[in-house]
């Protein structure tokens, strides 16, 4: 991947910013309490958390990168997926087999999805698609709590979620974030493997290059569809897993997508890599100004710092960090 | 046969650009008008004028806002009901400042401060296109609805966040708001302004604002260099956009519940009002109001409609079921005509114009 050098000088600034802001609002307010293994331990809590958003954006990117369609439903797809595989597990699977159990749901699902709403819809405009992806969510959140109750269930992977001191234990860290960091990181490699190695993976990146040119080469559009929307639901699968025993199961977990998106602006629609690092700085950035800023404006700024941060990037880079350049011609 | 423009013979420039240039389409307009204005109040009952009727209206008006920012220039955007939590927040404001102001005064302002706001956040629609817009404008959303819970200067530092409506009247002392205000009353205060701001809508896309807007729309380079400047024109749009909003805010808050918290106006709002012109027709007038007619018709048949066929379901599991045949309706009616229901209608009248000798 080549890093462009407007690129560069964005996550320099952003760098900086990030230390300067609270060090400036730590030395200037009374009630900000600011200490550098504080700052460290909010940032690495920040990035632990940014990790978790990537894990949904990596759905929204998948979909948009392979059919050009913005997945609203990623989140529905994420509680669902955590839904089903509590549901089995209570039905008296063991956790093993209810996993893949759900997978099997999950690419079933899609080939659902692909049969029912977008085949009928080929071809339509990108919002026709993208109002046909939020009726799918509401569906989806309808049918799993119908299915499966709509009391929060707790779903219990034997993660330790005590916090482990590091560094000469000046440093507080989740042992349960930490966990789920990794698996991301083995998750967001796996896929790149797979993309770069695999024929199945080859095709996709041909579908997402061009679609008029991987169906003349013989590439088979419906299937890829089928594969990337199963794909996004093993993705979602592991963020249901991660948020839900994190958070408990719940409908709350739908409401993720709307954390993920900023990250997808952020890192761009078309970039996988973008979803990691906007993750990221979206992680970060909101949780060095929650401590370090939020004080000073009355907190509670989580609804929408994400937002304003991906904002502020994006009237520098209109596609994303890492999105591809739009080209328009007349 | 009898529905066309044959033998109608246009003998002046005023008639040539008349809205509806065919007789009958303008005998229905009056009809419509008529049975809005006048049987429509006789007839209903105050549970169908209340929790039908002025819900239908107000969002038309907000639907009609989002369809001139969306369907006309082509800037999608999720911001709605921030704009429209502006526009309540604003007229409870300038309501409570100055008691003597008329009531339709306070909404004008109320809707020029959400014009005002929607400025400040169609800035960025300069440089950020697409889905890329619709998720930034998800920022002004949950700003605004943030700003109004934390600040309690908004609600005159009242105690649980809510506003309420000051009892307010028209002509005389027809209360519209508060406790003595009439659905009748309400009803007609609310149709006079949506059907006001319809036709300057309507009037407003046909000019040359209006086509600036579409050029933009179908393709921004191009209008750019035939000479339209995109700033100006992308502000109007949000502008004039949030204008609306603003008023249909500051009536939802007013007219029709009277009291009214943020969260009235969350990010579900913005998603309904975003169905509302998708399913009845992007870029149209009409489809504004027959998206927001099916929007608030739906839920309340879908959860009436059990009890009709005479199902038991407990309350929780309806809900359920309700979202689930929502969503499903939702991508049958994109399946099956997703240009909306306007363009269905505009099917209609393209037959109804060879009826009955198709050949």
């Amino acid at each position: 991947m080549r890093i462009e050098r407007d690129v560069m000088y964005i996550f320099i600034a952003t760098l900086f910013l990030m230390v300067a802001i609270p060090w400036v609002t730590g030395q200037l307010s009374e009630e900000i309490f600011f200490e550098w293994p504080f700052f460290f331990e909010v940032a690495i809590g920040g990035l632990l958390a940014g990790v978790m958003y990537s894990l949904v954006a990596l759905g929204f990117v998948l979909i948009f990168k392979a059919s050009g369609v913005f997945n609203f439903a990623q989140g529905a797809m994420v509680l669902f997926s955590a839904l089903t595989l509590v549901g089995l597990n209570e039905l008296g699977l063991p956790m093993w087999l209810a996993i893949v159990m759900t997978l099997v749901v999950m690419l079933i699902l899609a080939v659902v999805i692909e049969r029912v709403v977008l085949r009928p819809l080929v071809n339509q405009e990108h919002i026709i698609l993208f109002m046909a992806t939020i009726g799918i969510t509401y569906f989806l959140d309808g049918f799993g709590q119908t299915i499966w109750g709509s009391e929060v269930k707790i779903l219990d992977l034997g993660i330790p979620s005590e916090p482990g001191f590091y560094f000469d234990g000046k440093i507080l860290i989740n042992d349960f974030d930490l966990i789920a960091a990794l698996i991301a990181g083995v998750l967001v490699i796996t896929l790149a493997l797979f993309f770069q190695y695999t024929r199945i993976g080859r095709a996709l990146r041909a579908v997402a290059d061009d679609h008029q040119a991987a169906l003349s080469v013989g590439i088979p559009l419906k299937h890829i569809w089928v594969i990337v929307w199963a794909v996004a639901g093993i993705v979602a699968l592991v963020a249901g897993i991660m948020w839900g025993s994190k958070l408990g199961v719940q409908f709350s977990l739908a409401l993720i997508a709307l954390k993920a998106l900023p990250v997808l602006i952020l890192g761009g629609f078309t970039s996988v890599p973008g979803a990691i690092v906007g993750g990221l700085i979206i992680g970060a950035g909101e949780k060095i100004a929650e401590v370090f800023i939020a004080p000073l404006i009355g907190g509670g700024i989580e609804d929408w710092f994400a937002y304003m941060l991906a904002l502020a990037f994006l009237v520098f880079r209109p596609q994303g960090l890492f999105g591809e350049k739009i080209i328009e011609r007349v | 046969m009898i529905y066309r423009e044959a033998g109608e013979f246009k003998t002046s420039y005023q008639k040539d650009q008349a809205i509806l240039s065919i007789r009958q389409d303008n005998w229905f307009m009056w009809a419509i008008m008529a049975i809005a204005f006048l049987v429509i109040p006789v007839i209903s009952s105050e549970y169908w004028l209340g929790t039908i009727m002025l819900p239908f209206l107000i969002l038309s008006l907000a639907a009609l806002g989002l369809n001139v920012l969306t369907g006309y220039a082509g800037q999608l955007s999720l911001g709605t009901g921030g704009f429209m939590a502006t526009g309540a927040f604003a007229a409870y404001k300038i309501a409570i400042a100055f008691p003597e102001l008329h009531i339709v005064v306070v909404m004008l302002m109320s809707g020029l401060i959400a014009a005002g706001v929607g400025i400040l956040f169609g800035i960025p629609s300069l440089r950020i296109k697409g889905f890329y817009l619709a998720v930034a404008t998800l920022a002004s959303q949950f700003f605004l609805i943030w700003m109004f819970n934390k600040f309690g200067w908004f609600t005159n530092y009242s105690s649980s966040g809510v506003i309420s409506a000051p009892p307010m009247t028209v002509f005389g002392d027809n209360f519209v708001t508060g406790p003595y205000a009439t659905p009748v009353a309400k009803y007609l205060f609310t149709l006079s302004l949506v059907v006001f701001f319809a036709l300057m809508t309507k009037n407003l896309v046909r000019s040359n604002i209006g086509r600036e807007w579409m050029a933009v729309r179908d393709m921004d380079i191009a209008a750019e260099i035939i000479g339209i400047k995109m700033l100006p024109t992308k502000l109007k749009a949000f502008a004039y956009s949030s204008f609306l909003c603003g008023i249909a805010g500051a009536l939802w808050a007013f007219v029709h519940t009277g009291s009214v918290e943020p969260l009235a106006f969350d990010v579900n709002r913005s998603f309904q009002i975003l169905f509302m012109i998708i399913i009845g027709g992007l870029g149209s007038i009409m489809g504004a109001f027959l998206g927001a007619a099916f929007i608030v018709l739906l839920p309340i048949f879908l959860s009436n409609a059990p009890a009709m066929f005479g199902f038991n379901i407990s309350v929780d599991l309806i809900s359920h079921i309700e979202f689930m045949v929502f969503g499903a309706l939702i991508i049958f009616f994109l399946i099956v005509e997703p240009h909306g229901l306007a363009r269905l209608w505009q099917i209609l009248k393209e037959k109804l114009r060879l009826w009955p000798f198709p050949y």
